[in-house]
């Protein structure tokens, strides 16, 4: 029971999502949508799992006193503070009432001030992190390399001014040499031909692993135990 | 200035200073911006999945009343109190109650019924959605003519795009194909399909450091705006 129920609850929804795009008559249809509701829900609530997880992750950190200890205690003011200020809706309108991010709430300024600046200064970081690993990895020492670093220049410059006023002056037969269109052009054509034949590649992939999900033919999502 | 611009550009500020620091070296200053993202991220997320899919989608499905209390305003309110209940949204409440029993290891295997749910849907939509947009459209889109003709006859340069994309979507497909040997002409083709996969990630690359560049540009302009908003 602990192993068969699952699997003919993925059999069920699985095929019935499939049989939902070759019957297009009640109650399929409305499946797929009322589906998607119920995985939102589920996710929801798989937050709430992940949050017991990185309260309890924390609290433990602070109980056997780690050296980290108030690291972590700045992680659970973080979320227990933002939490009760989103959740409760504090500074917005009385009550329940009015949007969870409306101005004037604290969960608005939390998100203004904190969430927003924190989340892309990490990502722009990633900017200087780019720019040393390429120079030790683009060191055109072979030819793929080299196709890499000419394509991710051309588009690079390409859509900057620079690329504009390198090229402008070239006469008109040498116009497929202009760096904006030949950016473009890599962009349309053999960066397509690339980007596809991977789509497809995945595609084939996800299909596969698809159907043996459904079937129950791949079933390490259920663990080891029995 | 009002109190949460002059909140906004401090905290935002120093915040955006921590996180920089760390390219001297790791520090606790960064450590401390970092477990501080850390903990208001996840709950950011989890109010936001909250009140935009918890309690329109589960609460006020089942007992449409209780959106009374939580509705922007008293218009919004009645209409939404005036719906009919959809108990039948106790379903993914229970199976998300479920979900919780892993934190209880006698009975986390409970949580595989809401696992199973979670991935029987997502392999139902993934199979069709992938199989239309990702390999049926994608192969449609590849057969295209090789001699390409428009008004003013044989188009030299369109024929050349189309005839290099045709050729490389099946030279890089031929790359991926690992069940015979790349060596004589099926090797050469899988040659070609590394260089043109080479020209995708090369664009890919560009791409992403543009991206990050332009994120890097908009927190300069922030603390330049910040210490502008000071002198």
């Amino acid at each position: 029971m602990r192993r068969e129920i699952p699997l003919l609850i993925t059999f069920i929804v699985g095929m019935a999502l499939l049989v939902a795009i070759f019957i297009p008559a009640e109650p399929f249809p409305e499946l797929d949508s009322e589906f998607s509701v119920w995985f939102d829900i589920i996710a929801v609530f798989a937050f709430f799992l992940g949050a017991g997880n990185l309260i309890a992750v924390h609290t433990d950190k602070i109980t056997r006193n780690h050296q980290d200890k108030f690291f972590s205690m700045v992680t659970l003011f973080g979320f227990l503070f933002t939490l009760v200020v989103g959740v409760f809706k504090v500074g917005g309108a009385p009550g329940l009432q009015g949007n969870y991010i409306a101005e004037g709430t604290w969960f608005k300024l939390i998100y203004d001030s904190v969430f927003t600046p924190l989340s892309s200064t990490m990502f722009s970081l990633l900017a200087f992190f780019v720019a040393s690993a390429s120079y030790r990895a683009f060191r055109a020492k072979t030819r793929e390399a080299t196709i890499l670093l000419v394509a991710a220049f051309i588009i690079l410059v390409g859509r900057t001014p620079l690329g504009y006023y390198l090229t402008f002056w070239l006469p008109e037969p040498l116009q497929f040499l202009h760096i904006p269109t030949l950016s473009a052009w890599i962009l349309s054509f053999p960066n397509l031909a690339g980007q596809r034949a991977i789509m497809i590649g995945i595609a084939l992939g996800i299909i596969s692993t698809s159907l043996k999900l459904i079937l129950g033919v791949e079933r390490s999502y259920l663990g080891h135990e029995k | 200035m009002t109190f949460a611009q002059t909140f906004t550009y401090w905290v935002g500020g120093l915040l955006t200073l921590m996180i920089f620091s760390f390219l001297y070296k790791d520090n606790p200053f960064y450590k401390f911006a970092e477990h501080l993202f850390v903990g208001v991220s996840a709950a950011y997320w989890m109010t936001v999945a909250f009140w935009s899919t918890m309690v329109p989608n589960m609460v006020g499905a089942i007992y449409p009343p209780s959106m009374g209390w939580f509705a922007e305003n008293q218009a919004e309110a009645a209409t939404l109190m005036a719906a009919s209940s959809k108990w039948w949204r106790i379903l993914p409440m229970i199976l998300g109650l479920m979900m919780l029993t892993r934190l209880v290891p006698k009975a986390a295997w409970l949580s595989r019924w809401p696992m199973a749910f979670i991935i029987g849907f997502s392999a139902g939509t993934n199979l069709t959605r992938y199989l239309q947009s990702d390999f049926i459209a994608q192969i449609r889109s590849t057969l295209i003519p090789l001699l390409v003709f428009d008004k003013q006859g044989f188009n030299l340069g369109g024929s050349f795009s189309n005839t290099l994309l045709v050729i490389g979507v099946l030279s890089s497909l031929i790359y991926f194909f690992f069940s015979k040997e790349h060596k004589g002409w099926f090797g050469g083709t899988a040659r070609i399909g590394i260089w043109v996969l080479m020209v995708a990630f090369g664009a890919a690359f560009g791409y992403t450091v543009m991206a990050r560049i332009s994120l890097l540009i908009g927190r300069m302009t922030f603390l330049g705006n910040w210490v502008g908003s000071v002198f």
